[in-house]
């Protein structure tokens, strides 16, 4: 089972611009291995808050730590314990998949003999071995996908953010991209995700919903399920989500 | 409103809001004007002269004399014959003049430092013409059109000739392009408006910006820079506003060619303004080029423009020395927008 | 009935890849039809043929009677064109947008008001607010409004739902439900399966040729898998012991549970008391109903055999 120690544990973060106020005031742990859903309407401060997280924005008010680095002060210790992956992947098309392992390693400052052991690893895992010297563009949306996902945790980061990874992928590659997040969180990784296919948020141990900038609703599929009384996730997020104030 | 109207008046929305761009272009054309007028100056003064003799005779004192007397000329002292060459490597002068008594002849010869060929060059012409003066019979030299030698005259009608090709070519490529990349484009294709509105929407407003921006350059030009008013005004204005378009022509063209707001940008740089200042002769002599760069240079728009331009200006010549440069301005303006408008309807 | 969009055997390369591979349908009047098909499918070059913005290498595309190609003037008028990003003009206001789009056609806002007024009713309340900063389901709503400022007689909507959250979507889908209901053609595009259920009729896409076309609820009916839910504790550990499993065609994930596709000499409760043996103690397999996405999985399958 999961370990308790939390990786990311933050109270009463806060973002305001200007006197709109984008996040107001969560607080929320997640635990060492955990897959967390992270969903919300548009407009709801997701971005805002997952940019705060990963050391990208720094909070008007509340405090928090990310893989053991205050988001307040720390943001370079973050970003070298975390992996991004956003719904485009942002790969370069016009390089080999190697190619594109490699400069991410050298941005994260792997050197070359930690980098042929890790990308060998990531090959093995991955079963990418075959195309390894293919051109990122001419590869099939789902490999594209799988090597984001490399290129994010090639530095065996504590946690990996994943911002709406599968937007648009048909049904199978969704899955196994899925699978892939299994196995990541089976080996410890820590994954936070946001996505807008809601039958994916079953697959999180636990979800928060955020509505109007703060956290509406946080727990287990199944506990969520069970206090609104819904049959899928699809039926609590409306639930949750229909009592938004913002229409905008 | 009109169809038409609607599409001027929401380009108009588009640059009205960009304030910082708009700002842009309206000072830089000021700026560069300013600091071609006042600041840069390809004229040569001061060139440090040193004298090198082995003995004075009255032949060498007047030369001497001359040399204090020139106001581009400033003479720095006199050491021996043989140490001239030392003196221009220290670089304690720009130049020498090396004078030696050779049978009850006075035998001169000008040593130049040209590192900065410019410079050299001018310190070589400056002493042959000074001393061709103290001969028997001195040459005359009348300087027309320019008196005052300015080179500001020169830079205007260059600058001129660059800031349209960058408004016109840069704005309007890189606006009709990022309506492409957002896709408003499509929508704006699918309606009945008819291609050849969309086009003359987009060309409208940037027409009537550059105008704002040739009104500011000519009173600029005439007033601060001082060139002569005269008749040929008129003139000016036309030429400008035909180089205007053709100017127009090009960035749609441009837009027509490309997909990216970034390539429209490089594109319109690289292959329109380091021509319009390397080729177009407003910095360096089309005469002084070698032939193949010659040729290159006549299918520069601005090369045209600017010529025309100058003699407007600087010579105040009438409508009949320009002809040649009003026709072949005219027929690239006719073929680019002919090509554009065609490229522009083209289905994918 | 009569068709509003009739396609048949349309081709479209770009380059080297054939984003339409000889695709055919059909669209009656009045029809809410969807199109059903994952990124790079090929669905926006069908949309772009269809708004007459490119031709097809060979085939032919007809909209409201009309040839896309010789009378695509007159088709401009009839159709309304959402393309897949929401194109507005982000340094305009929610007004000036709409009242542009207005002109272009020649209408005024006022007389199509009463048409647009259900979707525009919640951006009516900040006219001035640049289109740029409004957020992914109110620009949706815009676009929208502007698609059908001129009262199209066919709707072209591409991707409408994407990036957009559940119940923007949701609400989008019953605004599709009232234009319809006044007599408008629509074909939409999506990359959410679930969203089939909305439409009459969906044609799925996937590499440039349809798979299938008809009513979502004969489809899923026609599915004709021997399916089963499968659920435990660990799940994952469920899911790799049950593709070792002999008899189990196909298991993925599927919301809460797996999806078992088996063949018909599939036992569950034999299957139950081996996954015991093997230590997962609390698995449950019961019959399952298919649903879109089970379908698309299927043939996706089916394709590659």
């Amino acid at each position: 089972m999961k370990n308790n120690e939390p990786v990311i544990a933050v109270r009463g973060l806060t973002k305001r611009f200007g006197d709109f106020t984008a996040v107001d005031g969560i607080s929320f742990e997640v635990g060492r291995g955990e897959i967390f859903g992270f969903l919300g309407a548009n407009g709801a401060g997701k971005t805002t808050a997952m940019r705060m997280l990963c050391g990208l924005s720094r909070p008007t008010a509340g405090e928090g730590v990310v893989a053991g680095c205050d988001i307040a002060s720390d943001y370079e210790g973050i970003k070298r314990r975390i992996g991004y992956m956003s719904q485009r992947f942002s790969l370069y098309t016009c390089l080999t998949v190697t190619e594109n392992l490699r400069l991410f390693a050298t941005i994260y400052g792997l050197g070359s003999k930690e980098f042929s052991i890790r990308s060998a690893e990531l090959y093995r895992w991955l079963g990418m071995e075959p195309m390894k010297d293919s051109l990122v563009g001419s590869l099939p949306v789902g490999w594209k996908q799988k090597l984001a996902f490399a290129a994010a945790t090639i530095h065996r980061p504590e946690i990996v953010f994943l911002d709406e990874p599968t937007g648009g992928v048909d049904p199978v590659t969704r899955r196994k991209f899925w699978e892939l997040i299994y196995k990541a969180a089976s080996d410890g990784m820590t994954v936070f995700v946001t996505t807008h296919y809601l039958d994916e948020a079953e697959y999180c141990d636990r979800v928060s919903i955020m509505v109007d900038g703060r956290v509406k609703a946080l727990d287990s599929p199944r506990n969520l399920k069970a206090r609104y009384g819904a049959e899928t996730m699809d039926e609590v997020f409306r639930i949750v989500a229909k009592e938004a104030q913002r229409t905008d | 409103m009109g169809i038409f109207l609607s599409l001027v008046n929401k380009e108009a929305l588009h640059i009205l809001r960009d304030r910082r761009t708009m700002l842009i272009t309206l000072l830089m054309p000021l700026a560069l004007l300013l600091l071609f007028g006042f600041a840069i100056s390809t004229e040569v003064n001061n060139v440090r002269v040193v004298v090198a003799l082995d003995g004075h005779s009255d032949q060498t004192r007047e030369v001497i004399d001359q040399l204090r007397a020139n106001e581009y000329l400033s003479f720095s002292g006199i050491v021996p014959a043989t140490e001239a060459e030392a003196v221009i490597r220290r670089g304690d002068a720009d130049a020498a003049l090396v004078m030696r008594q050779d049978k009850g002849i006075l035998e001169r010869q000008i040593v130049v430092d040209a590192a900065n060929p410019i410079v050299g060059r001018s310190a070589a012409a400056y002493l042959q013409g000074m001393m061709a003066g103290s001969a028997d019979s001195p040459v005359l030299t009348t300087t027309l059109y320019n008196p005052q030698l300015k080179s500001a005259y020169n830079f205007v009608p260059g600058i001129m000739g660059m800031i349209f090709i960058l408004i016109c070519a840069i704005m309007t490529s890189v606006s009709i392009v990022s309506e492409k990349e957002n896709g408003t484009m499509d929508l704006l294709l699918v309606s009945p408006v008819r291609p050849r509105s969309i086009i003359f929407g987009k060309l409208v407003p940037y027409f009537l910006l550059s105008c704002v921006i040739l009104a500011i350059m000519l009173v600029v030009a005439y007033t601060l820079l001082e060139i002569p008013f005269s008749a040929s005004v008129g003139l000016v204005i036309a030429l400008s506003l035909l180089y205007i378009v053709l100017s127009l022509s090009v960035g749609l063209l441009v837009s027509a060619l490309v997909d990216t707001q970034l390539s429209a940008l490089i594109v319109s740089a690289v292959l329109f303004m380091l021509p319009v200042i390397m080729l177009s002769g407003m910095i360096f002599p089309i005469e002084n080029m070698p032939v193949i760069l010659q040729w290159l240079s006549s299918v520069i728009p601005a090369r045209w423009y600017i010529s025309a331009m100058r003699k407007l200006m600087i010579q105040q010549v009438g409508i009949a020395e320009i002809l040649q440069e009003v026709a072949i301005l005219a027929a690239m303006t006719a073929l680019l927008l002919v090509a554009a408008v065609r490229k522009s309807n083209r289905k994918s | 009935m009569k068709s509003a969009i009739e396609v048949r055997d349309l081709v479209k390369s770009y380059s080297q890849v054939k984003a339409l591979d000889g695709i055919s349908l059909s669209v009656g009047e009045g029809e809410l039809f969807g199109l059903i098909g994952p990124d790079g499918a090929g669905k926006s070059s069908l949309y772009r043929i269809l708004a007459t913005l490119a031709a097809p290498d060979s085939g032919r595309a007809e909209v409201c009677g009309l040839d896309t190609g010789r009378e695509y003037c007159k088709i401009r008028t009839l159709v309304g064109y959402m393309p897949e990003r929401f194109s507005l003009y982000p340094d305009m206001t929610v007004m000036e947008n709409l009242r542009f789009f207005a002109t272009l056609f020649g209408v005024s806002v006022k007389e199509s008001y009463p048409l647009i007024a259900p979707v525009f009713a919640q951006l009516a309340k900040f006219p001035d607010r640049m289109a740029g900063a409004l957020s992914g389901g109110m620009k949706q709503k815009l676009a929208l409004s502007c698609a059908l400022i001129h009262r199209p007689s066919v709707l072209l909507l591409d991707e409408p739902t994407t990036g957009v959250d559940a119940v923007s979507r949701s609400e989008f889908w019953d605004m599709l439900a009232g234009l319809k209901s006044s007599g408008i053609t629509i074909l939409v595009s999506t990359s959410y399966m679930d969203e089939a259920a909305r439409c009459e009729r969906v044609a799925m896409i996937d590499r440039g040729k349809i798979l299938v076309t008809d009513t979502p609820r004969k489809l899923v009916a026609g599915i004709g898998e021997n399916l089963y839910n499968a659920e435990a504790s660990d799940m994952f550990r469920l899911l790799t012991a049950l593709r070792q499993y002999p008899g189990i065609r196909d298991c993925y994930t599927f919301g809460a549970t797996l999806h078992i596709v088996a063949e018909p000499s599939f036992n569950p409760a034999e299957a139950v008391r081996r996954l015991a043996a093997e230590g997962i103690g609390d698995a449950r397999i019961y019959p399952a109903k298919g649903d879109i996405e089970d379908l698309f999985i299927k043939l996706t399958r089916d394709e590659k055999q």
